[in-house]
C-alpha cells in the first residue's frame, strides 16, 4: 500500500487571487493548509540599485511604482528623507496639500482593498462599487499631476505645483451624453477643491453601502470572523504595521505618534480592533476611510483660506518658474544644473517613515555629498505581512488563503521592489 | 415498419421542439446574466454586437466553437471528451418530462418527478470526472468539491420533494401542478413554506452556482472542474450549466408556484377576465423571476466556504426538511391542504 502524502500545489504566480505575482506553495491535508510557502521576487525591478545610479529626483517616479495602489505616500517617504538630509522644510501650503493627498491616496487604496477583498470572497458587486468611487479620485491625481497613478507629485521641498482652479469636465461621448453627463459633471463645476469636498461629502454614505453589503451578511462574517487571527504580541514580533497590527489591538498610528506633515494640526481617531482577525481588520479598514474622509476635510478648508507658495523659492533645490527663466540668465542656469545634474545631498544618513495604507513605509538613505544616493533602502510593510503567511494561514483551509492574502493587502510592486 | 418510423421521426420532432427553445433559451440567459448582473454592478454589460448587444451570445458561441480544444498533457482524453457530455445530456434530458402546461409535455410520465431526481444526480458524473481527467490539481480539487456538495444537497433536496409528494399524492408532474389548482393559497409554497425555500437554495447549490461556487471558486481554485477545457468542451460545460439552472427554476415553479395556473383564478372581478386563465405565459414568467433570483443572488453575496456549505447541507437544512415532510403528512391526514 503506498503512502498517503499531502498534496502540493502552486497557488499563484498566475493566480486570480494571488493579487499579482505572489507564488504561495501550500500543502494541504484535503482542504486543510498545512504548509503555506510565499515565494517572493517575480516582481522584482531593483529599485533600490536604479536609484543609486541617478540625481536624486529622478527617483521619486520609481516610488510611485512601488507600492502602485497608494502611490503618492511612497513618494511622500522618499521625498521627507531628502528634505531632512538637505534641511529643507516645505512651505506650510505644500504640507497640508501633502497631508490631504495621503489621505486621498489612503481612499484611493483601501478602496482597491475592500474592493479586492470582496472579490476574493466572492461579493463581486462590492469591487465594482469601489471602483466606481477610486475612478473620481482618480481623476484627482490627473488634475493635480497629469497622470492617473504615477504622479511623481511631491517634490523635495514642497509639490510640483499648485492646486487647479478649475476642475476638468469630462468630455462626451456615444456612451456618456445628455442627464448623465450631467450628472457627472455637477461636481466640476467649480476648483478641484470644490470637487474632493463633493466627494467626501458623498463618500461618508458610499462606505454605508459597502457596510450594509458586507458588514453583517452572515456569510461574510462566516469568511472573516476568527480567520488568520494575530495576537498582540504576536502582531509585535512579526513586524506588523497598519491596519494589520491596529485590527489587533495595537493603537499605533504613525500619523499620531510620530506626526508628520501636518497630521499634528488635524482631528483623526485611529481605529483599532479587538480580536486581530480579518473581520476586525475589515472593520478597522472600512473606518480608516471615513476617518480619511475627515481628515480630507479639514485640509480642504486650511487650504481655500490660506494661498501661497507651495514650493521652496531655493533654487539649488526646487526649479524656478518658467516665466523667470525667459528673462533671468541665473534662472535658466538653474533650471539646466537642476534637471541635468540635480543637487548634491550633504553627507549623512536618515531614516524618514510615514503612514502609509498598508503600514509603515520607510526609506533609508545614505548620501555620500554626491549627486546620487549611496544606498537607498525602502521599508515595505508589505513584506512584513506575507512573511507571517505561513503562521496566519496554518490550519485553514484553501477558500480562507484568499480571504488572507486579501485582509493583508498585499501588492507585489512594494514587496518585491 | 413505416408506421415506426413517421413514430420516430415524430418523436425527434417533439425533442427538437423542446430542446431548441431551451438552447436558445440558454444563450439567452447569458446575455440576461450579464445584462443583469451589468445594472447590478453600475456598468452596462455587453452592447455592442448587435442592437444592445443582442447577438453577443451568437457572438460568444461562435467564439466557444472556433477555438482550439486543448486536450492537457497525460489527461485522460476519453474521459476529457466525455465529461462535458455528461453533464449537458441529463441537463437536456430532464426536459422531456417537463410539462409547460397541462396539454404540453413530451412525455407525461407516471414517475416524472423521479426520473428528474435521477438525472439531475447524473450530472455531478461530468463534473467530477472533468475535473479527474483534467490531470490538474486544481481541478481535481474542484472535482472532489463539487462531488460532496451536489451528493449533499441532492438529499435535502430529495427530502424538499417528498414534501411535495405527500401532499399531492403523485409522481407525475402535470397531476402535482392540477393537484394545487385554486388560488394563489393552494399553490405549495404555502404549506412547505420551508421546503420551498430549502428546496431552491438546494437547487442553486446543486447547479455549483454562488453563493455555492466552490466548485468553481474563481478566488481559489481558479475555475475548478473546468480549468483545463477550452473551445467546445467548455461551452458544453457552460451549457449544461445554464440549462440545469433553468431546470431548477422551472421545477420550483412547478411543484410550489402552480405551474402554468393563473395567480389570480379564484380571485373576484381580476380572475373572471383573461388574467385568470392559465396558460404557459404563466409558467415562463415564474420560471424567469426564479433564473433572476439566480443571476441576484450572484451579483450580491459572498461566496462560502466548502466546509460552511456541507454544514449548512447536512446540519440545518435536512433536519428542517425531516421534521417538515412530518408537518405535511399531518396536513395530510387533516385533509387540510390538496389530497
Amino acid at each position: 500500500m503506498s503512502e498517503i502524502r499531502n498534496f502540493t500545489m502552486n497557488f499563484g504566480p498566475q493566480h486570480p487571487a494571488a493579487h499579482g505575482v505572489l507564488r504561495l506553495i501550500l500543502e494541504l491535508d484535503g482542504e486543510t493548509v498545512v504548509r503555506a510557502d510565499p515565494h517572493v521576487g517575480l516582481l522584482h525591478r531593483a529599485t533600490e540599485k536604479l536609484a543609486e545610479s541617478k540625481p536624486y529626483n529622478h527617483s521619486i517616479g520609481y516610488m510611485d511604482r512601488l507600492d502602485y495602489v497608494s502611490m503618492m505616500c511612497n513618494e511622500h517617504a522618499y521625498v521627507r528623507a531628502i528634505e531632512n538630509l538637505l534641511e529643507v522644510s516645505p512651505p506650510e501650503r505644500a504640507q497640508w496639500i501633502r497631508t490631504m493627498f495621503d489621505e486621498v491616496t489612503r481612499i484611493l487604496n483601501h478602496l482597491m482593498w475592500i474592493g479586492s477583498n470582496a472579490l476574493d470572497l466572492g461579493a463581486m458587486a462590492v469591487f465594482l462599487y469601489a471602483f466606481r468611487e477610486r475612478e473620481n479620485l482618480m481623476d484627482v491625481y490627473e488634475a493635480v499631476s497629469g497622470t492617473r497613478m504615477h504622479a511623481t507629485y511631491y517634490r523635495p521641498g514642497g509639490v510640483y505645483r499648485d492646486l487647479p482652479d478649475e476642475m476638468p469636465k469630462v468630455a462626451e461621448t456615444r456612451w456618456r451624453k445628455g442627464k448623465e453627463l450631467e450628472r457627472i459633471n455637477a461636481w466640476r463645476q467649480g476648483s478641484m477643491l470644490d470637487f474632493i469636498e463633493a466627494f467626501t461629502d458623498d463618500f461618508f454614505h458610499r462606505v454605508d453601502d459597502y457596510e450594509t453589503l458586507l458588514t453583517d451578511n452572515r456569510i461574510w462574517k462566516q469568511r472573516t470572523v476568527g480567520i488568520g487571527a494575530v495576537s498582540p504580541e504576536r502582531a509585535l514580533q512579526l513586524g506588523f504595521t497598519g491596519p494589520m497590527l491596529r485590527g489587533s489591538g495595537v493603537e499605533w498610528d504613525l500619523r499620531k505618534k510620530q506626526p508628520y506633515a501636518k497630521y499634528r494640526e488635524v482631528d483623526f481617531d485611529i481605529p483599532v480592533g479587538t480580536n486581530g482577525d480579518c473581520y476586525d481588520r475589515y472593520l478597522v479598514r472600512v473606518e480608516e476611510m471615513r476617518q480619511s474622509a475627515r481628515i480630507i476635510k479639514q485640509c480642504i478648508a486650511w487650504l481655500r483660506e490660506n494661498p501661497g507658495p507651495v514650493i521652496v523659492r531655493d533654487f539649488k533645490v526646487a526649479p524656478p518658474t518658467r516665466e523667470e527663466m525667459k528673462d533671468d540668465m541665473e534662472a535658466l542656469i538653474h533650471h539646466f544644473k537642476l534637471f541635468t545634474e540635480g543637487y548634491c545631498v550633504p553627507e549623512g544618513e536618515t531614516y524618514v517613515s510615514v503612514e502609509a495604507p498598508k503600514g509603515e513605509f520607510g526609506c533609508y538613505l545614505v548620501s555620500d555629498g554626491a549627486n546620487k544616493p549611496f544606498r537607498v533602502h525602502l521599508r515595505a510593510p508589505g513584506y512584513a505581512h506575507l512573511a507571517s503567511m505561513h503562521e496566519m494561514a496554518k490550519g485553514h483551509m484553501l477558500a480562507d488563503i484568499a480571504a488572507l492574502i486579501a485582509t493583508q493587502d498585499i501588492v507585489f510592486g512594494e514587496i518585491d521592489r | 415498419m413505416i408506421d415506426q418510423l413517421l413514430t420516430l421521426i415524430w418523436t425527434m420532432t417533439k425533442i427538437m421542439i423542446i430542446i431548441l427553445p431551451v438552447t436558445i433559451a440558454v444563450a439567452y440567459y447569458t446575455y440576461f446574466e450579464r445584462k443583469v448582473l451589468g445594472y447590478m454592478h453600475s456598468r452596462r454589460g455587453p452592447n455592442r454586437v448587435g442592437p444592445l448587444g443582442l447577438l453577443q451570445p451568437f457572438a460568444d458561441v461562435f467564439k466557444m466553437l472556433f477555438k482550439e480544444l486543448i486536450v492537457p498533457t497525460n489527461a485522460n482524453k476519453f474521459l476529457f471528451l466525455l465529461a462535458p457530455l455528461l453533464s449537458l445530456a441529463p441537463a437536456l434530458a430532464a426536459w422531456a418530462v417537463v410539462p409547460f402546461d397541462d396539454w404540453l409535455v413530451l412525455a407525461d410520465v407516471d414517475a416524472g418527478l423521479l426520473l428528474i431526481l435521477a438525472l439531475t444526480s447524473m450530472g455531478v458524473y461530468g463534473i467530477l470526472l472533468g475535473g479527474w481527467a483534467s490531470n490538474s490539481k486544481y481541478a481535481l480539487i474542484g472535482g472532489l468539491r463539487a462531488a460532496a456538495q451536489t451528493v449533499s444537497y441532492e438529499i435535502a433536496m430529495g427530502f424538499a420533494l417528498v414534501g411535495v409528494i405527500v401532499l399531492a399524492g403523485t409522481l407525475n408532474l402535470t397531476a402535482i401542478v392540477e393537484a394545487q389548482s385554486g388560488n394563489i393559497f393552494t399553490w405549495y409554497w404555502l404549506p412547505l413554506l420551508p421546503l420551498f425555500v430549502i428546496y431552491f437554495v438546494s437547487g442553486v447549490a446543486e447547479t455549483n452556482r454562488a453563493p455555492f461556487d466552490v466548485a468553481e471558486g474563481e478566488s481559489e481554485i481558479v475555475a475548478g472542474f473546468h480549468v483545463e477545457y477550452s473551445g467546445a468542451g467548455f461551452a458544453v460545460f457552460f451549457l449544461a450549466e445554464y440549462a440545469n439552472m433553468i431546470l431548477i427554476s422551472a421545477l420550483a415553479s412547478l411543484l410550489f408556484m402552480g405551474g402554468w395556473l393563473s395567480p389570480f383564478s379564484g380571485i373576484p372581478v381580476v380572475g373572471d377576465t383573461f388574467l385568470g386563465e392559465g396558460g404557459v405565459h404563466w409558467f415562463l414568467l415564474k420560471t424567469a423571476v426564479f433564473c433572476f433570483l439566480f443571476l441576484w443572488f450572484r451579483a450580491t453575496f459572498p461566496r462560502y466556504r466548502y466546509d460552511q456549505i456541507m454544514r449548512l447541507g447536512w446540519k440545518v437544512f435536512i433536519p428542517i426538511t425531516i421534521v417538515w415532510i412530518m408537518v405535511a403528512g399531518v396536513f395530510r391526514v387533516m385533509g387540510w391542504f390538496g389530497g
